[in-house]
Parts: structure tokens; sequence; C-alpha cells
């Protein structure tokens, strides 16, 4: 019940509905009692008695109770879904609001599915709880007590001897929630993992038929059907044994009612009228007997929802603003790192003592293997985590003392895992800047040599992408991305293996138009190709977090080291390719070539179309 | 770009923060009734006709059980009860208990057979769409995202579960129970039947009415919560780029708007929807009054007694739930059209590529590779491939090399019969690819395709995806022999290093590496290899060029190459622009002519320059 109480903010201001809401409840279930008592009036007053006058009053009475119980239980739903909606809207608004504020380190962990099933299933399962479980399970207990009650006003030794099976019934509501809910999560599981089946099936269709592997695909799938109705049928039997014996006990009452119950009338201590009554009263005891543990299942799981909601909203931030923290205002660019060590949670440090200087204005290359913390590095610099030890500065600012959103909305990134939204690439490009218009965004999509296939696609800018939009390959996504870092003019600049997918010769054409559009920022690159660094200030090499080589291109060459082997290993090819050239070809050396080279794509297009 | 002048500058107003992200609805929830495709549906069920007769004739029996209480109600309170015979009471307490051991017992076998039938006919629904779509053509999977063909074979195959499993059975129940209750009726007094009866019409105009009003409201609110969910799944994934561009404010307010949208949805539909109950109710109060009335005056003139009258009122009391239960398989039948015709879409796509009735399974191959003239357009028009002709010899390494859509994919798909070609003809040691099997083609054919798809599952069950027979050995050997064993072997789990899908936990190089384990190990006589174009950093390049030598090993090769060391490497080079063949020959001899392939490469390395190439040479 801590839940609803640490929930209460939500609901406490509506509470007013609430509160009509049950009231309304009470009346309705009030009302729906005094139904069975009509009945034994004209059994027993009007035909036994023979008190005819009363009965177009009784009959006429029914009528009557159905409306006021109509319009109760009307306004009991009615307000009740208010409540549960109105909760919820908050509710949902409060969650969403705390994901974004949520920072990187939370999302590395983060399984969507289990967000979703969060946010889509729990939430949802709490509404329904709010807007009328709670009303459901307060009904079924004031119509249990109250048909006893009603029972035992009117023959309690009867009553106790037709609700003998009760307590089984209980015991077995009990029993099959308690049973049935595991083969219900297997049934869950089943279905899961046929989906995945398909879904990977479907992925991989070009792997799948390249190797001829539909009739093995076909058994897999079929595997997994047999174990899903295998599933289904085990709920099944569960529901077999529990439900028509369940309900055989509520019948076992009225058997017992008619014997034992007629037997009474026989004898004078009952009247038929009571008998028609007990007969209706039986089953507001059965009814919610049948349900309780249904009821009661559906509020524990809705607590725990709750639980898993509070989760949610109690996570704490782990990158925020300090109390002080102060509005940066435009800055320059200068970027320094001072002793910077960084790790991930407990793991090993990606990054180890860490110094580095990047003027305002300048570009730094950053190579190295595969884990060796290039993205770590650059992703301290507006603070997506915080240094372990050691101090990031930005403009002789340590990044910590700035408020976040005036620090970010100057650097702009592009991520190596692409993420486009569903929506149309115009509003993608312009994600940082709505406000835009369509000229520059243009121009963004030009620099980042994505135009010329946003005009081929059918719609333009307005082409839908995303999960369910056009697919686009890996090098498209990548532009697009690049455009929308571009168009947010930042002052520092971090491309994070952003042309890893694009073909090298785009990638040089990129790399051309970011030339210009460098100018004056602080860029950082982080990248496997030696030609995507070359031409940077500063190039760093790092290797398990340490910074073990830096310097100009040509220094790094010299000192023969890490940055060597990589330029040799990628460029042996280019360099015997040169030398065949300069001897087979029959061009004047080495220097013409190269004189050539701003003309090579202009000549390659020639040759395409002659 | 200048962020200062951009709002005044000319052009587009602030858009809308609706318009910020776009997610297309699925509409289509249900559709008119169609008489010819119920029938199809129906078809599903014909091989469990026997047990569908037996599950109904057991639903019968229940049935029978149950209207008989008030009956046996009725006579008690009557005979036993009334004219106090404690003997009579006595055998209709027993009649009562056999009726409910006889539903007892007919409900739990139901229910069984029921569910065991609907999902038979589940299974043979699912397993038929599954089987023809795995068959299908690769342009009906281009045209489509996956997630709307797993919709398909999952969601809508799960729309019709209530259907085949309760509808029909239902159905019969339900008109049997109303029938039985009128004919009881009508038997104990046809007056009082009439009577009570008044009021059914409304119940059944209510119950389809409002139920559709309801029906329809409903769709509303599953369509803006469905957007809720794909929005919400959306922004957790692209997060980081949210806050990364600092823009959670922006989204929070299209959210509170799809937020508000839903609810004021919700709020629409509770209004109807939960006047349904106290409108029946109500409808029903007014029947039992007139029974009441009529009932209670005819046993005053004792045209009726006092049980039947109580047995009337139960009767009519049990009317209600069979109207509504029908009410209801309309619904799902409804519902079930818009389900099943996107299945019978699917069913009737049929393969663009299909076996020749007489087509014969290729013989083992040398790996001959003849393109005579061929031409292809996936799209009327815009023609991929013109007049291509190539004559490859068995053992040869072909690079294809050329820019961005020039047709290298296009020779790729024509070679594995992913398309078929427009004109001329595509030969394999002699026999036309449309003339042989499809699965007896594909076998000797290899491919290794960019981006790497593991299925999860292990690494070793992933390396033996072509040939699940192949033994552990068998493995290690392959994975040695593309330098895979290392990695591999410093896993925890070694080869049972569980991977999921897109190979997770493994980098690109890795899962490179892995892919060609799986090429080697089905031993093709034709491999093709469409290279990477991602950048890895330069120890695993330097692992996927030495795997790849081994791999081309002794093959024919058809290598859509990025790379100048394969293509170098080649014993012929391919060269395509826009469709045509427009060089073929050795790197040395193209490099001699300075046509495209020339200026290709020399682009390639355009940003060497001379104090830094010089000492390279080493």
């Amino acid at each position: 019940m801590d839940v609803f109480r640490r929930l209460k903010r939500y609901f406490w201001p509506l509470r007013r509905l609430w509160y009509a809401s049950i009231v309304c409840g009470v009346l309705m279930t009030l009302l729906g009692l005094v139904r069975p008592l009509l009945l034994q009036a004209i059994i027993d007053r009007v035909l036994t008695e023979g008190r005819y006058a009363e009965l177009a009053g009784w009959s006429l009475a029914v009528v009557g109770v159905a409306v006021a119980r109509g319009a109760f239980q009307y306004l009991r739903a009615y307000l009740g879904h208010l409540f549960g909606a109105d909760t919820v809207f908050e509710l949902r608004n409060n969650l969403y609001s705390r994901l974004q504020s949520l920072s990187f380190a939370y999302y590395d962990r983060a399984k969507t599915g289990d967000l979703m099933a969060r946010l889509a299933g729990d939430v949802e399962a709490f509404r329904m709880f709010l807007a009328f479980g709670f009303a459901h399970l307060l009904d079924f207990v004031l119509l249990f007590l109250l048909g006893l009650s009603v029972m035992l006003y009117l023959d309690w030794s009867l009553t106790l001897i037709v609700l003998v099976t009760m307590p089984f019934l209980g015991y077995m509501t009990g029993r099959f929630h308690v049973t049935v809910h595991p083969a219900f999560t297997a049934l869950r599981e089943a279905m899961s993992d046929l989906s995945t089946v398909v879904q990977e099936n479907i992925t991989g269709v070009r792997t799948v038929k390249s190797f001829a592997q539909e009739p093995e695909q076909i058994n897999h799938f079929g595997r997994r059907v047999a174990d899903y109705i295998e599933k289904h049928m085990a709920a099944t039997s569960i529901w077999t044994r529990y439900f028509p014996t369940m309900e055989l006990m509520g019948n076992i009452g009225v058997l017992l009612l008619l014997a034992i119950g007629g037997s009474r009338v026989v004898n004078g201590t009952l009247t038929i009228g009571q008998l028609a009554a007990f007969f209706s009263y039986i089953w507001f005891i059965v009814h919610p007997l049948q349900q309780l543990g249904y009821q009661i299942n559906n509020l524990t799981q809705s607590i725990a929802s709750g639980q898993r909601l509070l989760e949610i909203l109690d996570t704490p931030r782990e990158v925020r603003d300090d109390r002080n923290a102060v509005d940066v205002g435009p800055i320059r660019g200068d970027v320094t790192f001072q002793g910077v060590s960084f790790a991930y949670g407990r793991e090993m440090p990606a990054l180890k003592e860490i110094d580095l200087n990047v003027p305002a204005g300048s570009v730094v290359g950053i190579l190295g293997p595969t884990g060796s913390g290039k993205s770590s590095l650059v992703s301290l610099i507006p603070r997506y985590y915080d240094a372990t030890t050691g101090r990031v500065l930005v403009d002789g600012k340590d990044v910590r003392t700035l408020q976040l959103d005036g620090l970010r909305r100057q650097i702009a990134i592009v991520f190596q895992e692409t993420f486009l939204f569903s929506t149309s690439i115009r509003e993608n490009i312009s994600f940082a800047r709505r406000d835009a218009t369509f000229d520059e965004i243009v121009e963004a999509a030009k620099s980042a040599k994505a135009h010329d296939f946003i005009m081929e696609m059918p719609e333009g800018y307005e082409t839908l992408v995303g999960e369910r939009g056009l697919g686009l390959s890996g090098g498209q996504k990548q532009r697009i991305a690049i455009a929308r870092a571009l168009l947010a003019d930042p002052r520092i600049l971090i491309l994070d293996d952003a042309t890893a997918s694009v073909d090298m010769e785009t990638e040089h054409e990129i790399q051309e138009a970011l030339g210009t559009l460098m100018h004056g920022r602080t860029t950082f690159i982080i990248a496997h190709r030696i030609s995507s660094v070359k031409d940077a200030n500063q190039i760093i090499v790092l290797e398990g977090g340490r910074i073990v080589e830096r310097g100009t291109h040509k220094e790094l060459l010299a000192l023969g080291g890490h940055y060597r082997h990589i330029y040799d290993v990628q460029f042996r090819d280019q360099v015997s390719i040169l030398k065949s050239l300069t001897q087979a070809a029959n061009v004047g050396g080495l220097a013409a070539t190269l004189a050539e080279e701003s003309d090579a794509h202009g000549e390659r297009k020639r040759v395409s179309s002659s | 770009m200048n962020p200062s002048n951009s709002a005044q500058a000319q052009g587009s107003a602030p858009r809308d923060v609706t318009e910020r992200f776009v997610y297309p609805d699925d509409r289509a929830v249900e559709r008119p009734f169609n008489w010819s495709q119920l029938k199809r549906l129906l078809s599903y069920m014909a091989p469990y006709k026997r047990l569908t007769v037996i599950a109904a004739l057991i639903t019968v029996l229940g049935t029978a059980a149950n209207l008989a209480v008030p009956l046996i109600i009725g006579y008690a309170i009557d005979y036993g009860i009334g004219e106090r015979t404690p003997g009579v009471l006595g055998r209709m307490v027993l009649y009562l208990a056999v009726c409910y051991a006889v539903w007892w017992f007919a409900a739990g076998v139901r229910i069984q057979l029921t569910n065991w039938i609907g999902q038979q006919v589940l299974r043979d629904v699912r397993q038929t769409l599954f089987s023809h779509i795995q068959y299908l053509s690769f342009n009906f999977f281009d045209k489509r995202s996956a997630g709307s063909i797993l919709v398909r074979i999952i969601n809508d195959v799960n729309a019709l579960q209530e259907l085949f499993t309760n509808g029909v059975v239902n159905v019969l129940m339900d008109l049997l129970i109303l029938t039985g209750i009128i004919v009881i009726m009508f038997s104990l007094h046809p007056g009082l039947a009439i009577a009570s009866l008044v009021v059914v019409p409304f119940m059944f105009l209510i119950s389809t009415g409002l139920r559709r009003q309801i029906r329809l409201s409903w769709r509303e609110v599953r369509v803006r919560l469905a957007r809720i969910n794909a929005h919400l799944n959306e922004a957790i994934q692209g997060m980081k780029v949210t806050e990364a561009y600092v823009q959670e404010r922006e989204n929070m307010r299209f959210f509170d708007h799809i937020n508000d949208d839903y609810r004021r949805a919700m709020n629409r539909s509770s209004r109807v929807a939960d006047l349904f109950i106290p409108i029946v109710e109500v409808t029903g109060a007014v029947g039992v009054c007139i029974v009441y009335w009529y009932g209670a005056r005819l046993v005053m003139g004792d045209a009726l007694t006092i049980g039947l009258f109580i047995a009337f009122v139960q009767y009519l009391g049990k009317f209600w739930e069979p109207i509504s239960r029908l009410g209801n398989v309309y619904n799902q039948v409804l519902q079930a059209m818009a389900s099943s015709e996107r299945i019978f879409e699917f069913l009737d796509t049929s393969p663009t590529v299909a076996e020749k009735p007489n087509a014969y399974p290729l013989p083992k191959i040398e790996g001959r590779v003849n393109f005579k003239d061929v031409g292809f357009s996936y799209k009327a028009g815009r023609p991929a491939l013109h007049r291509a002709s190539l004559d490859v010899k068995p053992g040869e390494v072909v690079a294809l090399v050329g820019p961005t859509g020039s047709g290298k994919t296009t020779i790729v798909n024509l070679l594995c019969r992913f398309y078929d070609v427009s004109e001329g003809a595509l030969e394999i040691d002699g026999h036309d690819v449309r003339e042989v099997t499809l699965a007896s083609l594909r076998s000797q054919i290899g491919i290794v395709l960019q981006d790497t798809f593991l299925f999860s599952g292990t690494l070793a069950e992933n390396i033996r995806f072509a040939r699940p027979d192949a033994t552990m050995d068998q493995v290690r050997d392959v994975c040695r022999a593309v330098g895979a064993d290392t990695f591999i072997e410093k896993l925890p789990d070694g080869y049972e290093t569980v991977v999921t899908e897109r190979g997770g936990g493994l980098s690109q190089g890795q899962r490179q590496l892995i892919s060609f384990a799986r090429a080697l190990l089905a031993d093709p006589r034709i491999l093709i290899l469409d290279e990477a174009t991602a950048s890895v950093d330069t120890q695993t390049e330097l692992h996927i060029q030495a795997a790849l030598d081994r791999l081309l090993q002794g093959r024919t090769a058809f290598v859509v190459a990025h790379r100048l060391s394969t293509i170098r490497g080649a014993d012929k080079i391919v060269v395509l622009d826009h469709g045509r063949i427009v060089e073929v020959g050795t790197h040395d001899q193209l490099m001699e002519v300075g046509g495209l392939y020339r200026s290709l490469v020399e682009a390639q390395f355009r940003f060497v320059d001379e104090e830094t190439s010089s000492p390279a040479i080493s």
C-alpha cells in the first residue's frame, strides 16, 4: 500500500472524483440487493397472502430500482474512468519527463523492451486499477457482506448449510490464480519466442535464402509453434480443472438450497418467496468468491506495476546541474582535459590520466583501436558523463560548474550509431533547431552530401524515415545525422566515427565540405582511417584509455609508432599502385598525377557519362 | 547557418509541435462482412470437422442440462414443496444433481476440445503463412519492413484465435440456448412468453447499435495509445540524441499533446461505453416488470403455478448472456475480416522468381559463369543492367567495381537468382539458372553480405547455419582457416557463446569473420562477397584481409569490392557504370587503359601527398 501513498500526488488532487465514484458504487450495490426482495414480496405478500392491490406497485418498483441503479452505475463507472485517466495523464507526463532527464549512463544499461513494458503495460494496468479495479473489489466485498447479512437475517441456519461449500470455493479461486499465473507467463514467453524467431527470419531473409535454408527455418518455426500450443494447452488444462468445478461449488449451494430450503417451506419455517429470494442471494456470495482470486491478483499486480513505475520516477540523475551552476554564455570553444580518468560504473577505467588542450577553433583527430576510450573521451565534454577524477574545462571553466543546457546547446555530436526519428527528413535535420528555414536545412544537407540522394527520394525532404518509414542505408543515415549536427551551428563539433559507413569517395567529399564548416569551430574527429584525421591540427592516438602518441600527421609519421603502423597498413596498396601508376601510365610522374587530384572527380564524371 | 537571423529569415514559420514526429496508424482494424472470405477462413477448420461435431454435441448436452435447471426447480416448488410431497422434492433434487454433473462434465470437455481445435487451426494458418512467405521473392521483402511482416504472422493470426476457438461452438451454443428458452417458455405459457419476449428486440438493437458506437470509439483510443507507445519506444532509443541536442522541452510538448489526445479519446469513449450495462439492465428490468405483473396475475387466476412463475423469471435472466455473446461474435468476425484479409493478401502473393514445373536439380558444378546479353530492371523503364556479357572461368576471382548504383548488387542478385533476368540469359556450367531448382542452385552458391546477420543462438550454430550436420571439428577447422578461432576461444563460453540478433557483443570485424567461417563451411563452388564498406580498426582489417584470401581460394568468386588489395588480387576486374560493363581486365591492364577504373583508383588516394608517400615505400 506504500506504493499508493508514494504515488499520492498524482491522484490526491482528484480525490473528489474518486469519493463520488465510491459513493455511487455503494448506492448501486445497495439497490441491487433490493431486487430479490421485490420478487419475494410479490410471491409472499401478493400471491400467498393475497394483497393483489400491491402487485402493480412492486412490479413497477423493479423498473424504478433498475433506473436508479443504472444511473448510479453509470456515474460510478464514468467518474472512476475520469479519475483513472486524469491521474495517469499526469503520471505519464511525469514519467516521460523523468526519462528525458536521466543520464547517458542510465541508457547504457537500460533495455528498451523493459522500459516499454513499464511505460505501456504498467501504466495501463495502474490506470485500470484506479478506474475500476478498486471499485470492483469494493463492490465484491460489499455484495458479499450485504448478501450474507440479508441471508442470515432471513434464515441463519439455512444460510450456513447452503454456504457450506463456500470455503472450498474461496480456497479454489485462490489456488487457481496461483497456478494459472505461471502458466500464462509461460504462454506469453512462448509467444515472444515465436515472434523473435519470425523477426529474425525476416530480418535475415537474405542469409536464409542465400544458403537455401528455408526448409530448416520452417522446421524451426514449427517447433516454436508446437511449443506455444503446448503452453496454451497447459494453461487450458488448469482452466478446465478449476473453472467448471468452481461453478459447480455454487451449483451445489443451489442444490442444498432446494433440498433443505424446500423441506423448510414444507415444514412451514420458510416462505416460498424467501426461498425464491435465496435463489438470487446465493449468487451474491458465489460470484464474488469466484472473482475474488482475480480481484486480489489484480490488486497485487497493480501494486507491482506501481512499484516498477516508482523505480523510474525515483531513478537519480547522475549528471545534473550543480546548485550554483552558471549559464556559460556564448563560448569560444577552448577545451582542456586535466588529469582526467573515467570509468563506466564499477568497470575498468575507460580513460586514464588524460591531459589535453584543444585551443578554440582547432581540429583534433582521435585514433585508436576499438575500446581504447575514444568515445568516452569526447562524451565528457558535453557532460554525458562526469569524469571520475580530474577536470574537463571549456573556456577555462570546469564543465561541472556550468548549466547543462547552455553548454550542450553549443556542442553538436554525430554519434557512432546513427539514430533518426520517425518523421520527415526535414524534421530530422532540423531536430535541434525547429525554427530553421528550409534554405538553411538544404544548405546543411548539401554540406553533408545528403542533398542529392534526398532529392531522389519520392517526396524529397518530406520523405518519412525511421522505424516505419523508408529504409535508408547506413551511409545515408550518417549523412543526415551530419546535416543535423551542422544545422545546430555548434561552437564545438564532435564526429564520432561519423563517416564509418559511407564509402571513401563520399567521405572525402564530406570532408571537403566540412573543411570550410569546421573553420572557427573546435572539432573532434574520431576515425579509423588515416585519411579522415591527417589534416587535423593535432592527432592523438589512444590505447587502453591512455594517450600514447600525439602530434601532427607529419610528426607522428616521423615518430614511427602506432600511427605509423596504421598508416603503413592502410597505405601500402595505394603506395604500390602509385608506383605502378608512375611507371606504367603515360603521365609525367607522380607530381603530375597529384596535380590532377582536384580534377579527378570531374574526370570520373566525364568518363562515366561517355 | 547563422542562428541569429534564422528566425526572421525567409521561408517557413516555426512548425506546429504536433508535426514533430509522424507515426503512421494501422487504421484498418475491421472490415465489412465478406462471406467468401469467411468461408475461406472456415475452410481451415475442415480437417477438424469430426472433432468440431463432437465438441458441438457435447455442448448441446451441457446446454440442455443447463436449461433444465429452472424447470426442475419450478417443478420442485410446485409439486414437491407446494403439494408437500418430500418424495417428489427428493427426486427433483436428484435430477438437479444429475443436470449439474452433466454440465460440469460437458463444460470441461468442451473447453479442452475447443481450445485444442482452435490451436490446431491457428497453427495450420500460421505455418502455411510462414512457409509461403519463406519462398516469396526478394522484391516482396524489399517493399516491406520486417515489422509489418511480423505483425501479420503474429498479431493477425492471433486475432483469429477467439473465432476459431470459441466462435463457431459459441454461436451454436447460444443459438441453442435462445431457441431452447423460447421453446420452453412457449410450451409453459405462450401468452407470458410473448409478453416477456417483448424487450428482446430492444436488447438486440442495443447490443448491436451501441456496441458499434463503442467499438468505433475504442478504435480511436487504440490508435492513440499505439501512437503513444510508438513514440515512447522511439524516444527511449533516441534519448541520447535528444539530450545531446537539448530537445527535452520540445519533446515534452509533443508528448503532452499526444498524451492529452489519448486522454480525451478515452473520456469520449467511456462516456458511451459506460452507458452499455446500465441501459441493458434497465431494458431487462422492464422485461422483468412485465413478467412479474402479468405472471403474478396468471398465478392469481390459477393459469400458472408459482414454481413455473419463478422458472419464467429465471429463464428471462438467462436470455441476456447468449444475446450479448452473439453480438460479440459478430464483432469478432468483423475484426477477423481485417486480419484475414491481410493474411490472405500474403498468401495470394506468388513468388516472382518461381521454379519451373519441370525444373531439374543442378548437378555438381565446376563454377563457370556466363552472362549472355543480360538486361534487367527493378522497375519498368529504369534498366539496372544493360546487355551485360561476361564469361568467368571456374576458380576465377572477379572484382566488381563501380560507383554506387552502377549495377554491382544487381549482378549479385541475378547470380543467386534472387531476381530473374529481363533479357538474355545467365548460365552456370552451361545450365540456364531458370531451368534448375532453386535449392540446388543456391546450395552451391555462397554469399557473404556486407552487414553480417547472426541468428540468436550459439556461435557454433551460426557457423553451422548452412550445414546443420557439420561436426564440431569441422566448425573448428573453418574458424581456424579464417582466423576466427583466436577470439572465439578467448570468449568464456567459446563456441557455445550465445549471440543475439545483430550479433550484440561482437565487434563488426568479428561478426565478419564469423560470416566467413559460415560461408567456408558451406563450401560453395561459387562465392559471392559483398565487402563491407565500414571502416574497422587496423588490426581487424589485417585479419579480415588474410581470411578473405583463404576464403576465395579455389572458388569462382564475385566480390563487390571496396578494398584496393582485394581488387588488385582479382583475376578479373569488371568495371560497371550506369548498368553497363564498361571495362574488363586485370589491374595492370586497366591502369594502362586509363579509363574509368584508373580514375576511380586515383580518386581513392588523392590525399596521399608527396612527403608522406615516399618514405612509405619500404
